[in-house]
């Protein structure tokens, strides 16, 4: 059976390429990634209407043949048939901006030079002639010598005329002469420029919108303050908002793990399921919510046109560290999850700050690290109020997050001028229109992210879960002996205990870093069932966490505990997302060592000042 | 990276916010690669019309520059390689 015909769709970034991939597979789609580099595969299908059945391949935005990123040296290889693990194209749909057809006129006349079957999709018409721009599609399709479909992809217009154009070019015989002439950049561009002037009808100028909005959103004083209160007003909805969704997943997970319990005996197995599989991936599940949450905001501000402007205000500062403001958005996401951060490292150009932003990324507090500080907090700081408003909590709690990022800028400044020295890209970007997003495209972006994330879950992190659950049950405790101390686990934590005693840690801490590499909250579980099972016959089993930490650790201990999380450890998933975004293990291991040494030390350093500083008693 | 010194012409990252201006010369060979790439794929040539629309707010870097009918953000640095007349 010959393979499906596959239709690549390709334009410059910003021509709504993507929306009208949507349009025209629907939800359908499936996210990959081709083989060897960290570019994204969005293929759906489409049925022609005899019912054929034709694959459709969104290629990455580019602006030529001429590659200056990643993304776009793959644009080129799949349309010169050169990708592995991707056949060339049967035919082609570009799709233009309307409004900016000077521009990307020049990558169409590349593009119809490869002499594949093609169609343009004229999009974004409606804007065009919002901005007093009358066009000529039948005169532009004359010049070009291709058929011409005018569309609004986000409005879903156009879309069934483009369906009957691409109807029409793969029902007609094939004529398979695959040529590559390659013109000249600046040939290409005056020509693009000619056909542009052609076929344009009238032009009005009116005062435009997106000059209006940046008057106001890069307004030096005003554009700061904007992006500062757009962020705030994004982290307090990953917090609130996730409450009620996060307490149906906790109340699942229980309902799960009860369900578990009483239909498996007693014994290895069910511990397996209950305390290894179903706790291990319904910790992590849970923060799903936030996580979906905080992309809603990212593709939000992505569709509007509004990232590439926070990325503007914000990279002098970058700068000064040696990255771009491109790592702006990476770093952002990562106070969430350091995941999805990474993954967003993907829109840099330069290798060396892509990857500079991807080792400094963890340092940000992610919220897995906040169960573990609100804690800490609750049971060594008092909450005492230092002037209106302002309590002595909040601020410990307002310092550990400073204390992450001013550790990251530092980190970036260090690894641009020592390992990853180099002059860098520089900050070239185009700034788009901006437009509203259709939500169902938002929706189908959430959709496909939940579904990554999830099958990590049911992967990487079950699999870790499980060997850690395996460390910390085997073998079983006699009478008489703590589970905590006979087991794998336990052994391994004496081992750890000796390093880290120096920093002030005892062995519960030493037994809690172990499973807090699984995911950073677990350390919290981790020391309370720690205590609940080595307390189970004293009265002390009935005070809560607090107290009995406050019993067993010094205020050294604790303040030293802080500061070693601010720096690590680093949880396996982000491990994992390192390994596959750098492909090898040499950064993710370079990540995980400098980050423990950093961890170490600031630990340390925190423990000793605050044994002189006479704070060493329980 | 300057373009060589012509009179009645500056260098783009000199000229005022809202002045309109035509590009004369562009200092291709002090640029990198993919810069001057990025910079073609933008559409600066020889003869466009271009004109800084916005400052960045730290150290007013980098510049938002309409060039042909799109808006692009590049560095100061970079916009030092291209040298105007006001028109």
């Amino acid at each position: 059976m010959n393979p499906l015909p596959l239709v690549a769709v390709a334009g410059n970034p910003n021509a709504g390429k993507s929306a009208l991939f949507n349009a025209l597979t629907g939800a359908r789609q499936k996210v990959g990634n081709y083989p060897g580099v960290t570019v994204e595969r969005h293929s759906g299908r489409l049925t022609l209407a005899d019912g054929r059945p034709v694959e459709m391949v969104d290629l990455p935005g580019s602006y030529s043949l001429d590659p200056a990123s990643p993304d776009e040296a793959v644009t080129r290889d799949v349309l010169l048939g050169r990708q592995t693990g991707e056949r060339q194209p049967d035919a082609l749909v570009i799709v233009l901006d309307a409004s900016n057809l000077d521009n990307h006129l020049r990558f169409a006349l590349q593009l119809i030079e490869l002499g594949l079957p093609t169609i343009v999709s004229l999009n974004m018409v409606d804007l065009a002639r919002r901005d007093g721009l009358e066009l000529d599609s039948k005169r532009l399709s004359k010049e070009l010598g291709v058929p011409v479909v005018e569309t609004v992809a986000v409005r879903r217009r156009g879309i069934q005329e483009l369906h009957a154009a691409l109807d029409d070019m793969l029902s007609a015989p094939q004529c398979g002469v695959h040529k590559h002439v390659k013109s000249d950049i600046v040939n290409l561009q005056r020509r693009a420029r000619e056909i542009a002037t052609a076929a344009v009808v009238s032009e009005t100028p009116v005062r435009r919108w997106t000059h209006r909005l940046d008057a106001v959103l890069l307004h030096p004083v005003a554009g700061p303050l904007i992006l500062a209160a757009i962020m705030f007003v994004m982290f307090q909805a990953v917090f609130a908002w996730s409450q009620v969704p996060v307490s149906w997943i906790e109340d699942g997970v229980a309902w799960l793990s009860a369900a578990a319990s009483s239909a498996l005996p007693a014994g290895l197995l069910r511990s397996l399921v209950v305390d290894g599989a179903v706790a291990g991936v319904g910790a992590v599940i849970t923060f799903l919510p936030q996580i979906l949450i905080l992309f809603f905001f990212i593709l939000l501000l992505e569709g509007t046109g509004y990232m590439v402007r926070a990325a503007f205000l914000m990279d002098r500062i970058m700068h000064g560290v040696g990255l771009s403001g491109r790592a702006f958005i990476p770093l952002l996401s990562s106070f969430a999850c350091a995941v999805p951060g990474i993954m967003a490292t993907r829109t840099i150009d330069d290798p060396k700050d892509r990857l500079t932003t991807i080792l400094v990324a963890p340092l940000m507090t992610c919220s897995a690290r906040l169960p573990v500080y609100t804690l800490i907090i609750a049971a060594f700081i008092p909450n005492t109020r230092l002037t209106w408003g302002v309590g002595l909590q909040g601020l410990v709690m307002f310092g550990l997050y400073v204390t992450g990022i001013a550790g990251a800028l530092l980190a970036a400044y260090v690894l641009r001028r020592g390992v990853l020295k180099g002059s860098g890209s520089g900050f070239m970007m185009e700034l788009p229109k901006y437009q509203w997003p259709p939500l169902k495209d938002v929706a189908i972006g959430i959709l496909t992210r939940a579904q990554i994330f999830l099958k990590r879950a049911g992967t990487i992190i079950l699999g870790t879960t499980v060997i850690l659950w395996a460390l910390a049950s085997i073998p079983q405790a006699g009478p008489g002996q703590k589970q905590s101390e006979v087991s794998i686990a336990g052994h391994i934590a004496s081992g750890i205990e000796t390093v880290v005693r120096p920093i002030g840690f005892n062995h519960d801490i030493a037994l809690a870093l172990l499973p807090a590499m699984a995911a950073r909250e677990v350390a919290v579980s981790a020391i309370a069932t720690v205590y609940s099972i080595d307390s189970a016959d004293d009265e002390a089993g009935a005070q809560t966490l607090e107290k009995r930490l406050h019993g067993r650790w010094t205020l050294a201990t604790a303040l030293a505990f802080l500061a070693w999380f601010v720096f690590a450890p680093q949880c396996i998933s982000t491990i994992a997302v390192t390994r596959r975004e750098t492909n090898g293990w040499k950064w993710p291991l370079f990540m995980v060592t400098y980050l423990f040494a950093l961890a170490y030390l600031a630990a340390g350093a925190t423990y000793w000042i605050a044994v002189a500083a006479g704070l060493g008693g329980t | 990276m300057n373009a060589p010194f012509q009179p009645d012409t500056v260098s783009l990252d000199t000229l005022k916010v809202g002045t309109k201006a035509r590009v004369l010369s562009i200092d291709w060979d002090g640029l990198d690669e993919p810069e001057a790439n990025r910079l073609r794929h933008f559409g600066f040539d020889e003869g466009v019309t271009v004109e800084p629309l916005h400052l960045g707010p730290f150290g007013r870097d980098p510049i938002a520059i309409r060039v042909g009918r799109m808006t692009v953000a590049i560095r100061r640095k970079h916009a030092g390689a291209v040298r105007v007349r006001p028109l």
